[in-house]
């Protein structure tokens, strides 16, 4: 019987470990032994030429702009989500009529194959079909000889980008907090009222800090899913107009698959996982005092 | 200071369901500290949260201090609150827990220390100030809770069962600790409670409620000595008061009444032949369990409380002559089980 469930549940344990080391694990021993070496596509074997990889994409300037548009990107699109999603999860906590079809509507970016919702608002914000600037210029805002190009202009691209993105991400991030709002006992936020705190005191000094760990966790997940994300600039800018928009995912893209030099894009990818332990390991210490705190 | 008052208070959570609470009247006088007593789902807490704010009557006024608050929020009512679950600010010290309300009501910040440190050592936590709450037993959350309901010196108090998360020993000291507290800063107070030792130590007057209905409003003597129906009869005392029924009345007296017949001196008394079926020792009181013989009510479980000082040798088996004094029965309608004028004893 003992054997029997064992071996059972072995085999119920076998497809996950198999998902996890066949297309997790072997692809990152790859980038790693790619990234110390000179391998390129369509050559058989490489040879490894320790740092040099990394020696390079250091010094190359896009690399650089990439690091830094990748940071923008992140950021800018982190502090979207989490004031959109507090505010949205503190809205959806009280029981009012029809909310449930509201959570539906607002968790629908995040069930929407992510390709289908960028194409989506590639046509929203194109140069010549975009309904935004049809409305800018039907309210005599912008001529439409001089109407704004989103994607097209370098400051434009990055911030429509950044805007795409939070998008997608603040269903995630609002379900996230609401779990958590559930779990602060609602005789403080009375507490606080009764205390004379109005909405805004009541907001900054008692639901916020006590949210804190679980927004922490929220932008934890929000920052590895945006750091090494590439689908949304991919399909919206390719990376472009002049490399504004490239980030760190797209540009290992570019180099290691589109360039061919898989020795240098695999670097590339890499460089981030320090950067991601570091930043997990921040947020979850932080998590942790807040908690305990 | 202020008096708060009720009239024809209800709250109904769902439509066509019974009322939570339903018409209550109720007055404070000045300074009172007025217990809200009942079982759990009686009502006190809704009735507590209606008067602080929390909880929008289905219809009725809530007056404080003269003036109708059932449009202002909680914080424009003046009042504060302890929570039974204390509902201190985790995230926050002591010292900013008490300080929160000050903060809250603009108090200015040169004042804060003060009035902080004033309400701190009024409940003798001046050394928890640094700490944060998850650091703190029970009895000092308790403490801080009260702290922070006073420091703004509000017109009225309102504790929702603000002991029931202490063990048995705390509770009976935090309870003198509250009375003396009481004593000293005269702000009227609402308590909630279940216990009806609470209630009976605490109160300058007890109400007890009952499925959202106000049973009784009276000293803890009156509504001990005189309950006015028999829903306040069996809730207060333990074990409750012992109730006969008789075909056209229902009689009532306490367990510690049923005494040895000889104990009771003169004439005015009423006997029964007493049968024990077990005994309790409580140390300073046995409770005796039984029936009474011969009265047509066998069945029903009657109770006598015995002093130390009263005779001894009562045995589970055994059938003994046991009276009460005439002057300790009351006697209760049996339809409307309100309690009656005292008559002779209509049986025997």
């Amino acid at each position: 019987m003992a054997v029997e469930n064992r071996r059972l549940g072995a085999a119920m344990f076998l497809p996950a470990v198999a998902y996890i080391v066949l297309l997790i694990g072997a692809p990152f021993v790859l980038a790693v032994m790619y990234a110390f070496s000179d391998a390129r596509i369509g050559t058989v074997g490489f040879h490894f030429v320790g740092l040099e990889n990394f020696r390079s994409i250091l010094q190359s300037p896009s690399f650089r702009a990439a690091l830094r548009n990748s940071v923008v990107f992140t950021i800018g699109a982190q502090v979207i989500v989490i004031v959109c999603s507090t505010i949205l999860s503190i809205a959806l906590e009280k029981p009012f009529r029809g909310r449930g079809f509201v959570r539906f509507l607002i968790l629908l970016p995040w069930v929407v194959p992510i390709s289908l919702g960028a194409i989506g608002w590639k046509w929203i914000l194109d140069s010549i079909y975009s309904v935004i600037t049809w409305v800018l210029v039907w309210l005599h805002i912008f001529k439409p000889y001089n109407a704004p190009m989103w994607l097209g202009e370098p400051h434009l691209a990055m911030a429509s980008v950044i805007l795409v993105h939070s998008w997608r991400l603040i269903p995630f991030s609002t379900v996230i907090m609401l779990a958590g709002l559930t779990a602060i006992p609602k005789d403080i936020p009375e507490a606080a009222a009764i205390d004379g705190a109005g909405f805004w005191r009541k907001l900054f000094q008692i639901d916020v800090p006590m949210m804190l760990p679980i927004i922490s966790v929220a932008v934890l997940f929000g920052t590895i899913f945006t750091f090494t994300d590439m689908t949304v600039v991919y399909i919206l800018t390719a990376g472009g107009p002049f490399d504004s928009t490239q980030v760190l995912p797209s540009l290992a893209f570019a180099t290691g698959i589109q360039g061919s030099d898989l020795a240098a894009g695999a670097a590339i990818s890499l460089f981030l996982v320090p950067v991601l332990a570091l930043i997990a390991y921040f947020m979850l210490r932080a998590a942790y005092r807040a908690e305990v705190a | 200071m202020a008096v708060v008052e009720a009239r024809n208070l209800t709250k109904v959570f769902k439509q066509g369901e019974l009322g939570a609470v339903n018409n209550v009247n109720l007055e404070t006088r000045e300074g009172e500290f007025l217990v809200l007593l009942g079982p759990s789902g009686s009502g006190k807490t809704t009735l507590l949260r209606m008067i602080a704010g929390l909880e929008t009557p289905t219809s009725g006024e809530i007056r404080i201090g003269g003036e109708v608050v059932n449009h202002l929020t909680p914080r424009e009512r003046g009042i504060a609150m302890v929570f039974q679950s204390y509902a201190l600010y985790p995230h926050l010290s002591v010292y900013e827990n008490i300080a929160f309300p000050l903060k809250a009501q603009k108090v200015p910040r040169e004042q804060h220390r003060q009035k902080v440190e004033w309400a701190a050592s009024l409940l003798g936590i001046n050394n928890l100030l640094q700490r944060k709450p998850r650091q703190l037993s029970g009895g000092e959350r308790q403490r801080v809770a009260l702290a922070r309901a006073i420091v703004r010196e509000p017109r009225v108090f309102l504790l929702d069962e603000p002991l029931s998360n202490l063990d048995a020993k705390l509770r009976a000291s935090a309870r003198e600790e509250l009375e003396d507290f009481h004593e000293r800063i005269k702000t009227t107070t609402i308590y909630v409670t279940h216990d009806q030792v609470e209630a009976m130590a605490l109160g300058d007057r007890v109400v007890v409620l009952h499925q959202g209905i106000v049973r009784q409003v009276g000293t803890p003597e009156e509504v001990y000595d005189q309950p006015a129906d028999t829903f306040v009869a069996t809730f207060l005392g333990s074990p409750p008061m012992n109730l006969l029924e008789l075909p056209d009345i229902i009689v009532g007296f306490r367990p510690e009444s049923l005494v040895p017949e000889g104990v009771i001196p003169g004439a005015g008394q009423v006997k029964f032949r007493f049968r024990v079926n077990y005994v309790e020792y409580l140390g300073a009181e046995r409770v005796l369990y039984g029936s009474l013989d011969g009265s047509g009510i066998e069945s029903k479980e009657i109770a006598s409380r015995l002093s130390w000082t009263m005779p001894t040798g009562y045995k589970a088996g055994g059938v003994y002559d046991f009276a009460v004094a005439q002057l300790d029965l009351r006697f209760f309608d049996r339809k409307t089980e309100k309690r009656t004028d005292p008559r002779p004893y209509p049986w025997r």
